[in-house]
């Protein structure tokens, strides 16, 4: 069995992380599979790497951030009651939300909950004013993407868009985290979320608009 | 010159611009948006940030969780682990 030997902690945004002399480079399949067998540093980093999109996403269906807090728990463990049963039909991941959204939806339920269907009920991005009455950009957007280092994501535009995405409605939240932060399919999104995938996408359009902005603000108003 | 579609005027190009990326737009309201970008540095501008913020936050990773928040968590595996039955 392949060992490293350094003892370094290191954690980087895509999972990777070195603790101890146990290298953390493991699929989650592999995880849940060593979760199975009572490995505790497994879970740990399962919990590392989904917690806070599953208190994201479960934010849609409860009245506050404590309850979405104890759904993500919930969730946890009924995804220890359940793991044995993991077929590999889905990835670990659209599984993990599927627990999640059930439960979320019955803790929304019992806190009289009402979801937000309409998403284009959502206010939208912040460029109404942007444009003449010819509809032509009278504010264009300020580029930032050559300010940035050319193309380089750094920690600086990671951290203004992880911001804004905080910081969007519970919809457009729940839909960009699963789509662009986690990666699921337009399609699984909608599934999970029961609406349809025109809904997402116009969700997701705004939602994706207003992180653009933000961005865009901060770059604009914050120097570098 | 001859127009086969209603051209786009950059408002309704901004709306249009997640579809696109997503390759959700019909084949007319494509060719529609690709006419406009090629005309309008602003909205070619616009579509190259809403890029970035996506490849941005497909990079944002997980947020770190509080010491005690990670800990609760671990003590329900604990608990699951001592007695699968009763862990709640």
């Amino acid at each position: 069995m392949n060992s490293p030997s350094t003892t370094k902690c290191v954690t980087d945004h895509v999972g990777v992380e070195i603790v101890g002399d146990y290298h953390w480079r493991v699929d989650d399949a592999e995880l849940l599979a060593r979760i199975c067998k009572g490995d505790e540093k497994a879970f740990t980093e399962l919990v590392r790497r989904y917690n806070s999109s599953l208190v994201r996403v479960a934010r849609y269906y409860v009245n506050s951030e404590a309850s979405a807090e104890d759904v993500a728990q919930d969730t946890w463990v009924a995804a220890l009651r359940q793991a044995h049963k993991f077929e590999g039909r889905s990835s670990v991941k659209t599984w993990l939300f599927r627990i999640l959204v059930n439960r979320a939806r019955t803790a929304g339920m019992k806190e009289h909950r009402s979801i937000p269907v309409d998403p284009t009920g959502s206010a939208d991005g912040g460029l109404t004013n942007r444009f003449d009455g010819g509809g032509v950009w009278s504010d264009p957007p300020a580029p930032f993407t050559d300010t940035i280092e050319s193309s380089i994501l750094n920690e600086r535009v990671i951290g203004l868009v992880r911001n804004a995405i905080a910081k969007l409605p519970e919809p457009q939240q729940a839909v960009v985290t699963l789509r662009d932060v986690e990666g699921l399919s337009t399609a699984e999104v909608a599934a999970l979320l029961e609406l349809s995938e025109a809904n997402v996408r116009v969700i997701l359009h705004r939602g994706r608009a207003r992180v653009r902005d933000e961005v865009e603000a901060n770059v604009k108003g914050g120097g570098s | 010159m001859r127009l086969t579609s209603h051209p786009l005027v950059c408002r309704d190009a901004v709306e249009l611009m997640s579809d696109y990326i997503e390759g959700a737009l019909s084949r007319k309201n494509r060719r529609r948006l690709e006419r406009h970008l090629a005309e309008c540095p602003h909205c070619t501008e616009y579509l190259a940030q809403m890029k970035f913020t996506i490849a941005a936050s497909g990079s944002v990773g997980p947020d770190d969780l509080e010491p005690e928040a990670l800990d609760e968590i671990v003590d329900l595996f604990r608990r699951f682990r001592e007695d699968p039955d009763q862990s709640t």
